[in-house]
């Protein structure tokens, strides 16, 4: 197992690199000049951007760029902000936990609740509540998040009044339900049907006929035997959507103007600032590895027939 | 499952057990799953809407008359819809422009549906190439290939495609489906190529390589006929998902630029409104929600009518 | 004769409960599944029954019914699709199907308990062997946790598997297919139950395993004095360990006998053709005699005597008149226990 992680663990270098490397280069093509936009309509001596370009090393050729980039990421360091003089890791550090609680929100949300709706269709398949399931989540994938947040906005804040349409405490986790719903809808849909396929599934595999014929009771039987050996794909999924809800919080979080992470990605784009992005998809690419390796792991819990050598 | 009945003598002991149910005559997986999707109402809804879809984005001069950049300030005091007269320029009201709400949907799914549709053609040609490539090859060709979609599947996708869509001031459409297509190939490339893999195994496939098939001929008559009902599925789920997330970037302000009616676009200038005026933000975003919503139906039908096992 | 002496050497019951009634009795049992294609009648009014200590083997080929009736005996049938329109299961002289779902839960695996063809599949694969045989005391007898693992390892002991101490915590795909059967045995035996339905016990394993599986089973049954149900195809397996026989074709038994006279004198076009489709040492270099045609679709079962398109000896009458199961006599009207056919011509298949 010890080895399986640190073969996993180098196996995941050239990804973190490619995909960094990837994101890096998309920025390093933006036209737009940081420096530049710096001073507005002003005229200003070439020689002053190119001592500001020099000092922040955006003179440098490119890969070299990318090389004190990657060097600084593992000292902790992920640049500047040119506009603010801040260093990145500092926004990041600032931004980045109301993103997390809001993520984790929602996907504590999605596997509660997900799973429960998934288990309830799978175990009647083709009944009116597994349809009725089956088109509720059919809904909830078709409409986009920014819909999904309006309409929700619409009736629950402005039609029923049961909250304010904005979020103004990030802190406050009654404040971040509606954007928590919001943004794990898709996922939750996913996680639903997911289930509820893998239980009805299973519902007809030898060993469920088996703990029936054993003449055990019936909760026992979906219980130890049918839902645990149905999680087993649920589970991989999971693991993909934890990088997605991070990444779908920026949409969310301007709907209901949080402060976090999306807010500071879109302060980045319009400014043609490319640390900033560079650091946040970075860090969200780290947790998405972090997150398919842990379900790696959990995988070999859920079933004993995987052995990592 | 259709039970292929070959004459032969079954009853000698040691026959293998069959389930009960056995159908009379011998169906092929792709006519059966014709006729399962005849009699599923959700394929026939999501058909309908589809083929309507296309109309409107092929000709949207036969649902609405009215110009849909015809700004009329005038009619912002007249922004109410009035669900009565369907056949009105303003059954559904005008915008906060004074635009004609109905025609600006009709107008807007010209574009939806061509992202989607270019994209789902570009990922899909792509995407089963690679997959095709790593799944049959293995070997190096398989690690490098699957390294290299680890590596695009690890860059989020919204918000990678809004990186690459900041660097272009000019946003043609070209430009949206380009940079979409950049980063969603990876989903067809894994589909694809787990399909290659487990067909690649399949007896049928040894049999042709051992009566001296060629490679291109294993490729092209074998394994791409029986690899592509998981990839056409994916593939048609997807579309819905382009439309989404070109929506999407559109309300982010990074999708088509003016003066192309996009959804997406109007749905974000009608967001200050929502207090106000709320059926125009309503009315463009549900359309959004049916477009994609009868993508994933029609993909969701196909994908049972072609796993026997969903049965 | 061979019921009969069986039956009189019944040795007391281990358990209480009614002894004067049979163990297991099925009643003109009717199963069909609504599909899409139509209804396909699986078991189209089967009789059987089974004592303490006895060993029935149910024979025929696929889509015979043979397990469907185990499984509608068992109270695992997928209910829908299936339906029972008709008939009595009776345990101990209690209808079955009469019961609430509670009842016949408590007598699965505690008074009738099931061995399945395929172990690898029928056991759980994520939970150990020994949770899942554990899992029978803790159900039923409400044992600890503890209590109920030692008495897992000792019935991997009972059912010979080495090293059973070691074993108790590994998972069936770590077994080889021969331990696996073994441990599906084990199971059904935990709690001593009546009786045990063995739905192709040995089909998916090695000849020589095959044997020792067999040869296991049979050893544990006359030790119980357990009621045994064998389902099979294979009329090797059944000359060893059966009493009694009921061939089934189409859903209906076709003909009843003790093992030893089926094998003699069978009553029936469709058993002779089964006798006669196994390969012999001293018919060597002749051709292997095989029942053409194709078994039924039961979703049109032929009119008449099911069988009727496939028998060498069919008449009008087989075409036009179902044939009911009467019983088998000597030619000279001498009555021969146990046998039954279900053909309009059994005088001459068993005599001629």
């Amino acid at each position: 197992m010890g080895r399986y992680v640190v073969r996993r663990l180098l196996q995941m270098i050239p990804v973190f690199i490619g995909s960094t490397f990837l994101v890096f280069s998309m920025m390093f093509a933006l036209p737009g000049d940081p420096v530049r936009a710096l001073f507005g309509e002003q005229t200003i001596d070439p020689t002053q951007i190119a001592r500001i370009k020099h000092d922040l090393g955006l003179d440098k050729p490119f890969l070299a760029q990318y090389w004190d980039y990657l060097t600084g990421i593992f000292q902790g360091d992920f640049g500047t902000q040119i506009a603010s003089q801040r260093p990145v890791a500092d926004v990041i550090s600032e931004a980045f936990p109301t993103t997390v609680r809001l993520a984790l929100f929602a996907f504590v949300f999605l596997v509660v609740v997900g799973i429960t709706l998934g288990v309830i269709g799978g175990l009647r398949p083709n009944t009116l509540t597994d349809r009725t399931l089956l088109v509720l989540a059919l809904l909830l994938i078709s409409a986009p998040s920014f819909v999904l947040g309006y309409l929700f906005q619409y009736f629950f804040a402005f039609v029923l009044n049961w909250t304010e349409p904005n979020v103004q405490d990030a802190t406050d986790y009654g404040q971040l339900l509606l954007p928590a719903i919001v943004l794990s809808a898709l996922s939750l849909a996913y996680v639903t049907r997911l289930t509820r396929t893998s239980v009805a599934e299973n519902l007809r595999a030898d060993y469920v006929r088996t703990a029936i014929a054993k003449g055990l009771p019936r909760r026992r039987v979906i219980g130890v035997h049918l839902v645990r050996n149905s999680m087993i794909p649920v589970v991989t999924f999971l693991g993909i959507e934890i990088g997605t809800l991070m990444g779908g919080a920026i949409v969310t979080e301007g709907i209901f103007n949080v402060r976090g992470v999306g807010y500071e990605i879109f302060e980045a784009l319009s400014r043609r600032e490319g640390s900033t992005v560079v650091g946040i998809v970075t860090l969200i690419v780290v947790v998405y590895l972090a997150a398919s390796l842990l379900v790696d792991l959990l995988y070999a819990v859920l079933d004993p027939r995987i052995r990592y050598a | 499952m259709p039970e292929t009945l070959t004459v032969k003598d079954t009853t000698v002991p040691g026959a293998p057990e069959v389930a009960p149910e056995k159908a009379d005559k011998a169906r092929s997986l792709w006519t059966d799953a014709w006729y399962d999707l005849r009699r599923n109402p959700l394929f026939v809804i999501s058909a309908v809407l589809i083929v309507l879809l296309l109309a409107m984005a092929v000709a949207p001069g036969l649902f609405t008359g009215t110009d849909p950049r015809k700004a009329d300030l005038a009619n912002r005091y007249l922004q109410k819809p009035h669900f009565g007269n369907v056949f009105q320029a303003d059954w559904l009201g005008y915008d906060v422009q004074g635009r004609s709400v109905w025609a600006r949907m009709v107008y807007g799914t010209r574009n939806s549906l061509s992202v989607g549709i270019c994209v789902t053609l570009l990922v899909t040609f792509f995407g089963s190439l690679v997959g095709t490539l790593a799944g049959y090859f293995g070997g190096w060709v398989d690690a490098i290939l699957s390294r290299l979609t680890d590596i695009f599947f690890g860059v989020p996708f919204l918000l990678g495609a809004m990186v690459i869509l900041t660097s272009f001031a000019e946003r043609k459409l070209y430009v949206v489906i380009l940079s979409l297509a950049f980063l969603g190939w990876t989903q067809i490339a894994r589909v694809s190529r787990g399909a290659v893999i487990s067909v690649k195994e399949a007896d049928y496939v040894t049999a042709a390589r051992a009566l001296g098939a060629s490679t291109s001929r294993i490729l092209l008559r074998h394994i791409l006929p029986n690899a592509a009902a998981p990839v056409i599925v994916v593939a048609t789920i997807a579309l819905g998902g382009y439309i989404a997330a070109e929506a999407t970037l559109s309300y982010l302000g990074l999708g088509i630029a003016e003066p192309t009616v996009s959804w997406g676009m109007d749905v974000s200038a009608a967001k200050d409104q929502l207090r106000t005026a709320p059926h125009t933000l309503l009315m463009p975003s549900i359309l959004v929600s049916i477009t994609v919503l009868a993508f994933l139906m029609f993909g969701d039908a196909v994908r049972n009518a072609l796993d026997p096992k969903m049965r | 004769m061979t019921i009969i002496d069986k039956t009189a050497f019944v040795p007391e019951p281990r358990s209480g409960g009614d002894d004067s009634t049979t163990l297991l009795e099925v009643r003109d049992l009717h199963v069909e599944f609504h599909t899409r294609d139509g209804v396909v009648k699986a078991v189209n009014g089967v009789n059987y029954s089974v004592e303490a200590g006895e060993t029935l083997a149910v024979l025929g080929e696929s889509g015979s019914g043979k397990s469907v009736t185990a499984q509608a005996v068992m109270g695992i049938l997928d209910m829908p699709p299936g339906k029972i329109p008709q008939g009595e299961i009776l345990f101990r002289g209690q209808d079955m199907l009469k019961m609430s779902n509670e009842e016949r839960r408590k007598i699965r695996g505690r008074k009738v308990a099931m061995i399945f063809q395929d172990a690898l599949s029928s056991l759980n694969p994520v939970l150990s062997v020994g949770y899942q045989l554990a899992e029978m005391f803790r159900v039923h007898e409400g044992m600890g946790r503890k209590q109920a693992k030692a008495k897992a390892i000792e019935l991997m002991d009972k059912v010979k598997i080495p090293a059973a101490k070691e074993r108790v915590n590994d998972y069936p795909h770590q077994f080889s297919g021969g331990m696996r059967q073994r441990i599906m045995i084990a199971m059904a035996l935990a709690l001593e139950p009546d009786l045990i339905i063995a739905d192709e016990p040995t089909t998916a394993l090695d000849v020589t395993v095959q044997a020792q599986v067999m040869d296991l089973l049979a050893e544990l049954q006359r030790e119980y004095n357990m009621g045994l149900i064998l389902i099979t195809h294979d009329l090797g397996v059944v000359a060893d360990v059966a009493d009694k026989i009921a061939v089934m074709y189409a859903g209906r038994i076709v003909e009843t006998a003790p093992v030893h006279e089926l094998y003699k004198r069978p009553a029936h076009p469709y058993t002779r053709g089964l006798l006669d489709s196994i390969p012999r040492l001293d018919q060597k270099g002749q051709e292997l005699y095989a029942i053409k045609g194709l078994p039924p679709n039961l979703l049109k079962i032929p009119g008449g005597c099911a069988f009727n398109p496939r028998c060498p000896k069919a008449q009008d009458i087989c075409r036009t008149e179902i044939p009911a199961l009467v019983p088998v006599t000597e030619q000279d009207g001498a009555e021969l226990p146990g046998r039954g056919s279900a053909c309009h011509f059994w005088k001459e298949t068993i005599h001629g």
